[in-house]
């Protein structure tokens, strides 16, 4: 705010004309006489010098990025949720470098003092017995887990990534709205942000002189490397699930910086120790970086009912034998009701005034508070002293004063008597506007912003850059994204350029070639099975295909092999009269699920892809009807099928997920074609299996080349069960798995082959030696049966 | 007087299970009142891992695992325990309407601290029915102690104790709106009820004595855990603890096990595994006076 700028008043460019901030609010933008702030003017002379279409192409840039790099929300309403565009405004919030380096001191110094109170809250409880802190705050608060005290770090700290919600009151000065403490999100968002918006403003960024990100992700990452007294056990972020609003960010952190991703199922406690299940058994976690709340992270002394929690994992933690960040139980600092206490406690911990204060709170179970907040109603906003929310994230339980209606309480005077002690008031001051672009004008909406701290050896380090949330209208309780808030990047503009860092090392010098780390065993499964999912859905559009052609063409007339295929399909679930059964719909949603849950282990392309098809069979489902038109929407679905497998095999990177999933796939082609030839390769077949057989086996132009004669049963079983290098045939698929298989990174000091090796050998073996006469139905059933019992046992060896 | 008690918990399962982790809360809790005199607390099979500790509260807690594949577990204490029955004390209480402002002074967050004992807790949240059952009761109690009887003397008259009406994890509403149950329900009632009138109030585990029907022997194991509660009566009278399953105050034939805010914090057992199959379980409890030995 005590930045001037120099330029002389003058015109506004077009962009901004009508631009006016609120009477009672500070503007990012305009100052009070109506001068821009210096450090906007590039970007506004940028923005005016394009007209209204450049604009929008630019901003289009921004949302296609967004969109192919798969960052979307999820919006709840009723009845679910829905996967929503990601809703940034494209216009960055602009903050000068010497502004933000006052408020990173204001940060660093009340994430320390964070820190003191976790310590004592969990270790000594001075501030209870000395009466800086109401004992009930705390003994009430479900986040203090009691578990947990007089449990210590063993690197001594409990807190490491912490997250501010920061606004600017009227007088120009910033202030904490909330401290996220738990386990803070948006710092990926942060990133995703700063790429579109570069994307959109690629002529003006590079120059800007605005503070680049990656610098405080390196130094992060740095610190946890740190905390592993060996510098061997993994790190790791523990995420929810992939049904978590926030799944998108933890698996984009997790591959921006190199940790695996794990959840709870994947993680089991040994001997006091924190361990991962890999392919290759148990594996020490050295550092975990937690993104579920506390309470739900052992149901054995923590939250009995979380479905998504590890046993035992409080008691590794008393072990002192891996780090967490942050420590559990974190979430009790998030209470509202502490930041009425928070100013008094940092003079009498440290002798010093807070340097960013926190908004004014005041805790109803103390009676001058009480009478104070009753006094001043129209000015407060009163609700649950432990809701973790922001002030202006209003909800039913919260209420601006004035406005108070309630059946179950008579008057404010009343509610706050009776449940004063479970209430706090909250100073309802007003938010700073920033520009959005609004039908193509600059337009001043309310913003916070997130701002990001995080814990390295010289001490904390303050994100330069954060994460802004914009209100949709000027009315601050419209700021949540749930409410149609859209979100912005906070650019903190040098005087001088600035350093470019990027989070990779430096492109010179030698380099160390690193194999990816272990693979998670729920990982794999979820890749193995969605390797068979796919073939699985393939084949079921190729038989559908096979069925509603000849179908077409017979009209009504009875012909035994179609009934014979229709038999065939309803077995599998795929009802032949529907045109896109839901069978086959439901198993493009388990593979989109199992594609799901592994989002860290795949490229954008190829969750897209898998996304598409999932989708793309739905549209099909609600408009095709069956015969001619069914075919034609396999044929479709089919061909984005081999789009996918085109994907997986040329641009996929052979990491043993890879094996895994392609795996998945041959053993489910393998099965498959077993027990479609043992049915229409039989000798009792009806007339037309063969050539039916030869279809579904994909194989029809293969054989019109390779042999002379017309289908015969021979032929057939010749090229879909014998014929090495035909892609679709049996053997083929034995083949491929055991190469895979013996691929897997083993346990090196066993020279024994392994029991599922064996198996695939042996099955590859009696295949190899076979000849077409040989391969009776029921040869081709105790094969079928032998490739399931493979799956079986690879799942045993590595996948559980 | 002198008393050894045995309990054994097994649980039977119809598929392997494996991955076996558990929580123990089953030695009793060593107090001016109450002497360990011997104990031990083993599983069958024996674990391969083993921690013994306090928790929170101070209850002796035990965490075992068992990595591999099992169809039945059993744990098991079996010790010798002497009991001192407190003599019965003058009702130094405040009267009800105080207890609040001295609730406020104790600036304690200690495990006997009465501030974890308000409010809600995992199995025990505020009933507005059973709140008004409570104030009923309460009114024109004389003092916090008196209010505390009060309540649990009406609980007991209106709740039949009844072990086929409910199990380990019904929901204490649903018991008194049944008016049936055992002394798990009572006591989680009881607490539902004290809380909401502003008396903090917990849950103890533990086992009571029994003296078989007149004629007969006693049934090895025939016994069963017990359960009662604890209420804060402001500074001076402390903590007391009342048994509303049979009306009266906890004496020389109740032997605590463990103190928390409901059953949540002191079950027996606690447990985690990996299974796909139905679990039975079954409890078997001794409790002989030493001096009544054979």
């Amino acid at each position: 705010m005590n930045e001037t700028t120099r330029t002389k008043r003058r015109r506004l460019p077009g962009v901004l004309r009508g631009y006016a901030p609120l009477p009672d609010a500070a503007d990012e933008l305009m100052q009070p006489d109506g001068r821009l702030r210096s450090v906007w003017l590039p970007l506004i002379e940028h923005l005016a010098r394009q007209d209204k279409d450049a604009r929008a192409q630019r901003f289009a840039r921004g949302d296609q990025y967004l969109h192919d790099a798969g960052v979307y929300y999820r919006q709840y309403t009723g009845a679910g949720s829905t996967v929503r565009d990601w809703p940034l405004s494209h216009v960055p919030v602009l903050i000068s470098e010497a502004e933000w380096r006052e408020l990173s001191y204001g940060i660093a110094q009340r994430a320390d003092l964070l820190e003191a109170v976790m310590a004592d809250l969990y270790g000594p409880g001075r501030l209870v017995a000395d009466g800086h802190l109401p004992a009930q705050l705390v003994a009430q608060n479900p986040e203090w887990l009691r578990p947990l005290v007089g449990v210590r770090p063993r690197e001594g700290h409990f807190l490491h990534f912490l997250a501010f919600e920061i606004g600017r009151s009227p007088d120009g000065t910033w202030f904490v709205l909330g401290d996220r403490t738990q386990a803070p999100s948006g710092a990926g968002f942060a990133i995703e942000n700063r790429m579109a918006t570069a994307r959109v403003f690629h002529d003006l960024f590079p120059d800007a002189n605005i503070e680049r990100l990656a610098g405080f992700f390196r130094s992060f990452r740095r610190s946890l490397e740190a905390m592993r007294p060996g510098g061997e056990d993994r790190i790791a972020i523990l995420t929810p699930g992939q049904h978590t609003d926030t799944y998108f960010e933890h698996a984009y952190i997790a591959r921006y910086l190199g940790f695996m991703l794990l959840e709870a199922e994947d993680l089991t406690v040994v001997d006091g120790r924190l361990m991962v299940r890999t392919i290759n058994g148990l594996e020490p976690i050295g550092v975990l970086w937690r993104r579920l709340d506390s309470r739900f992270g052992d149901p054995l002394e923590l939250d009995e009912d979380s479905a998504i929690g590890t046993p035992g994992m409080v008691s590794a933690l008393r072990s002192g034998t891996f780090s967490m960040l942050n420590w559990l139980g974190s979430g009790v600092l998030e209470a509202r009701a502490l930041m009425a206490f928070l100013p008094r406690i940092s003079e009498a911990l440290t002798g010093e005034p807070l340097r960013l204060p926190n908004i004014a709170t005041w805790w109803c179970g103390q009676a001058a508070e009480r009478d104070y907040v009753l006094a001043s109603l129209e000015r407060m906003m009163i609700g649950p002293a432990l809701s973790t929310r922001l002030p202006f994230d209003m909800d039913a339980s919260t209420v601006l004063g004035g406005q108070f209606r309630s059946t179950a309480y008579s008057s404010v005077k009343d509610w706050l008597s009776l449940e004063g002690t479970t209430l706090v008031g909250q100073e309802a001051v007003s938010l700073s506007t920033t520009p959005a672009m609004i039908n193509g004008r600059l337009e001043p909406r309310p913003m916070v912003v997130r701002v990001f701290a995080a814990r390295t050896s010289e001490g904390w380090t303050v994100m330069p850059g954060g994460y802004a949330r914009i209100g949709r209208t000027e009315d601050p309780t419209a700021l949540a994204m749930q409410n149609g808030g859209s979100v912005a990047d906070v650019w903190v503009v040098a005087d001088a350029p600035v350093e470019q860092v990027s989070l990779a090392a430096g492109s010179d010098g030698p380099f160390v070639r690193r194999m990816p780390g272990r693979l998670p065993a729920r990982s794999a499964d979820n890749l193995f099975w969605l390797g068979r999912y796919v073939e699985r859905a393939e084949f079921g559009a190729r038989a559908l295909r096979a069925y509603h052609l000849r179908r077409e063409d017979m009209g009504a007339v009875t012909v035994p092999v179609i009934d014979e295929l229709a038999d065939f399909l309803d077995k599998r679930g795929l009802d032949p009269a529907a045109a896109v059964p839901e069978g086959l719909l439901d198993l493009f949603e388990q593979s989109r699920a199992c594609a799901g849950k592994v989002r860290d282990r795949f490229s954008t392309d190829g969750w897209n892809a898998v996304d598409d098809l999932a989708e793309t069979a739905r549209g099909l489902a609600a408009v095709t009807v069956a015969g001619d038109d069914a075919a034609r929407a396999m044929s479709v679905l089919l061909r984005k099928l081999a789009g996918f497998a085109g994907l997986v095999q040329d641009n996929m990177f052979r990491f043993a997920g890879w094996r895994f999933l392609t795996m998945g796939r041959a053993l489910e082609r393998g099965a498959t074609i077993a027990g479609m030839l043992a049915e229409f390769s039989d000798p009792e077949a009806p007339h037309g299996s063969l050539d039916l057989a030869i279809e579904l086996g994909d194989s029809v132009m293969t054989h019109r080349r390779r042999y002379s004669v017309g289908t015969n049963r021979l032929t057939a079983i010749d090229l879909l069960a014998l014929d090495t290098e035909n892609p679709r045939a049996l053997s083929f698929q034995t083949n491929l798995l055991r190469e895979q298989q013996a691929l897997i990174p083993g346990r090196e000091w066993t020279t024994q082959m392994e029991d599922v090796a064996r198996r695939i050998y042996a099955i590859h073996a009696r295949l190899a030696v076979a000849i077409p006469e040989d391969v009776s139905s029921a040869f081709l059933r105790e094969v079928q049966a032998e490739l399931l019992a493979i799956s079986d046992a690879l799942t045993t060896r590595y996948l559980s | 007087m002198l008393y050894d008690i045995r309990l054994e918990i097994t649980y039977r399962y119809a598929q392997p299970a494996g991955a076996s982790r558990s929580i123990l809360r089953m030695m009793p809790l060593s107090s001016a009142e109450q002497v360990p005199v011997t104990g031990l607390l083993d599983t069958a099979p024996g674990p391969e891992f083993r921690q013994d500790g306090r928790d929170f509260f101070g209850n002796a807690m035990t965490e075992v695992a068992h990595p591999g594949a099992l169809t039945e577990i059993a744990f098991r204490y079996a010790g010798r325990v002497r009991r001192v029955a407190a003599p019965r004390e003058m009702d130094l209480s405040c009267p009800h309407d105080r207890l609040d402002e001295e609730l406020t002074e104790v600036q304690d967050l200690g495990p006997t601290a009465p501030h974890h004992f308000v409010g809600a807790s995992e199995r025990v949240r505020p009933e507005p029915e059973i709140a008004a059952f409570a104030r009923d009761a309460a009114s024109g109690a004389p003092s916090v102690v008196a209010a505390v009887e009060a309540v649990s003397h009406a609980l007991h008259a209106e709740i039949a104790f009844d072990p086929t009406a409910t199990d380990v994890t019904t929901d204490p509403l649903e018991a008194f709106r049944a008016r049936r149950g055992v002394c798990q329900d009572m006591s989680h009632i009881l607490i539902a009820g004290l809380r909401s009138i502003g008396i903090p109030a917990g849950y103890v585990s533990g086992f009571l004595r029994t003296i078989p029907p007149k004629g007969q022997e006693r049934l090895e194991g025939a016994d069963a855990m017990h359960a009662w509660t604890r209420a804060w009566c402001g500074h001076e009278a402390g903590w007391i603890e009342i048994d509303p399953t049979n009306d009266m105050r906890a004496r020389a034939d109740h032997i605590a096990v463990a103190v928390g805010r409901d059953y949540a914090d002191v079950a027996p057992v606690k447990g985690a595994l990996r299974s796909s199959g139905a679990q039975e379980t079954d409890q078997r409890v001794d409790v002989i006076p030493v001096d009544a030995a054979p």
